[in-house]
């Protein structure tokens, strides 16, 4: 799949997400997920495609190559990765980090041999993981509705719009040489897939409804990531259940950025 | 004299819980310790590494579950509803829960590969009867991964409630499913469910 129809699937998957809400389809007493019904079918489809194609690519892959080889294989992607992460960090402040991502890329992309290995880290200049969307929520945009994107998989609506921007932004994407282009992302997706093998095997022996156990996950990481891996502790027993709560928790960005942001919009 | 021996018994009493968890062990001793001896097991043991679930599951039956409080686990997961459940209802949804948290649980350490845990340092007040533990999984080529305890302060010691990976807490994520099959079901559907998939869960574990 090039990245320009990738590009309009995420559009389009926006604008598709839009109409269900509009006709006002409410399938669940989940107010995070009212879509439930839609994006059920939609998780069905994406479990077919992976049943039937990525899985057993992914697979193969393993087998094929060894973990050392696919380990510089992730590191390349990771390297490149770190280029739109450092300037992730940067739009939320964060000048210390987004210093600290540049210099993992110059240090791996030279010494590292091109990405293929992780220098940086061993070096103790360790890796983060940002992206548009946790940029947003770190701005203060909420969460928005729960969705399942065709191919892409669940996001929050906020991350659908970080998603059409990172997929913009994405160095890989952006190839002239469209052959060379396609390959790049086609083993980019295997590598992710096959580093979910591990995940997959506990998913399966702890959920109960794969489907709902995995969008909580989705969900609980997400706010983990925007606040840095530190999130204020969720309030226990009472609010449980309906969750409603959370729909309408605070971000973490603090007022003042939202107002200056505001301020400059005028 | 008298008392010169009671000092040696307290003595012996401080260095033999130096090794043996007591009701006084900090949480990030008691946490770290437990870590270490169950990561020095697995790196040891062929079996485990190569996907032996059942070993993995005696190893947690021995080290893990005693320094768990699973009434307060199942009482997170099931937040509202655990209200309107009776005392024979909490017991089988706990024994329940704790036996799909081990099944998991084990099913993690069989995934486990050279990854290292950074203890991060800790702080508590004294008189605190809640704790957090907090540490990282660090892996070559990846970002870290934040791994947190929970703990509180029983008449037994330190027992952990809930722990969080990269974000996601083993526990809470239990509970809009949870909430659901008892909204379907009621308590017993759950505790149904619940039972229908540790059987699954053990008849693969047999294969």
């Amino acid at each position: 799949m090039s990245v320009s129809t990738a590009r309009r699937l995420a559009t389009l998957s926006a604008i598709a997400l839009m109409a269900v809400l509009q006709a006002g389809c409410a399938t669940s007493g989940n107010p995070r997920d009212p879509i439930e019904g839609f994006n059920r079918a939609v998780f069905a489809f994406n479990d077919g495609l992976d049943k039937a194609l990525i899985k057993p690519v992914a697979q193969g892959y393993v087998a094929v190559l060894p973990q050392p080889a696919r380990n510089g294989v992730s590191n390349f992607f990771g390297n490149i990765g770190d280029i739109f992460i450092a300037v992730n960090n940067l739009l939320q402040g964060k000048v210390p980090e987004a210093i600290n991502d540049v210099g993992r890329v110059l240090v791996n992309s030279s010494l590292g041999v091109l990405g293929f290995m992780d220098v940086a880290s061993d070096l103790g200049v360790e890796k983060h993981e940002e992206d548009f969307g946790q940029t947003f929520g770190w701005w203060g945009v909420g969460d928005g509705p729960y969705v399942v994107l065709p191919f892409f998989g669940g996001r929050t609506t906020r991350d659908v719009f970080g998603l059409a921007l990172d997929l913009e932004a994405d160095p890989v994407g952006r190839l002239a040489n469209v052959p060379e282009r396609n390959s790049l992302l086609a083993t980019r997706v295997i590598d992710v897939r096959s580093q979910l093998f591990p995940a997959e095997k506990i998913v399966d022996e702890a959920a109960l409804d794969r489907y709902s156990y995995l969008r909580d996950a989705y969900l609980q990481r997400r706010r983990s990531l925007i606040y840095d891996g530190n999130p204020p502790r969720e309030k226990e027993d009472d609010s449980a259940a309906g969750s409603a709560d959370r729909a309408v928790r605070a971000e973490p960005a603090s007022a003042p950025m939202v107002a200056a942001l505001t301020t400059v919009a005028r | 004299m008298k008392s010169l021996k009671i000092l040696l018994a307290v003595l012996l009493l401080t260095v033999a819980g130096a090794q043996a968890q007591t009701p006084d062990t900090p949480p990030d001793v008691l946490i770290k310790s437990v870590t270490n001896e169950v990561l020095d097991i697995i790196r040891k043991d062929k079996e485990i590494q190569s996907g032996n679930s059942q070993k993995a599951i005696e190893l947690i039956d021995a080290k893990v579950l005693p320094h768990f409080n699973f009434l307060h686990m199942t009482q997170l997961a099931l937040g509202r509803n655990w209200r309107s459940a009776n005392a024979e209802q909490r017991k089988s949804l706990s024994d329940e829960f704790r036996t799909l948290l081990v099944n998991t649980y084990s099913k993690a350490l069989t995934e486990y590969k050279n990854q290292a845990i950074e203890f991060k340092p800790f702080r508590m007040k004294a008189g605190d009867t809640e704790a957090k533990v907090t540490a990282q999984i660090t892996q070559p080529g990846a970002r870290p991964i934040p791994l947190n305890y929970y703990l509180e302060k029983l008449p037994q010691g330190w027992e952990v409630y809930d722990i969080e990976v990269d974000g996601i807490s083993l526990v809470v994520n239990y509970r809009d499913s949870f909430a659901d099959q008892v909204r379907n079901g009621g308590v017993d559907g759950l505790i149904k469910s619940l039972q229908a998939k540790n059987r699954v869960v053990a008849a693969g574990a047999k294969k």
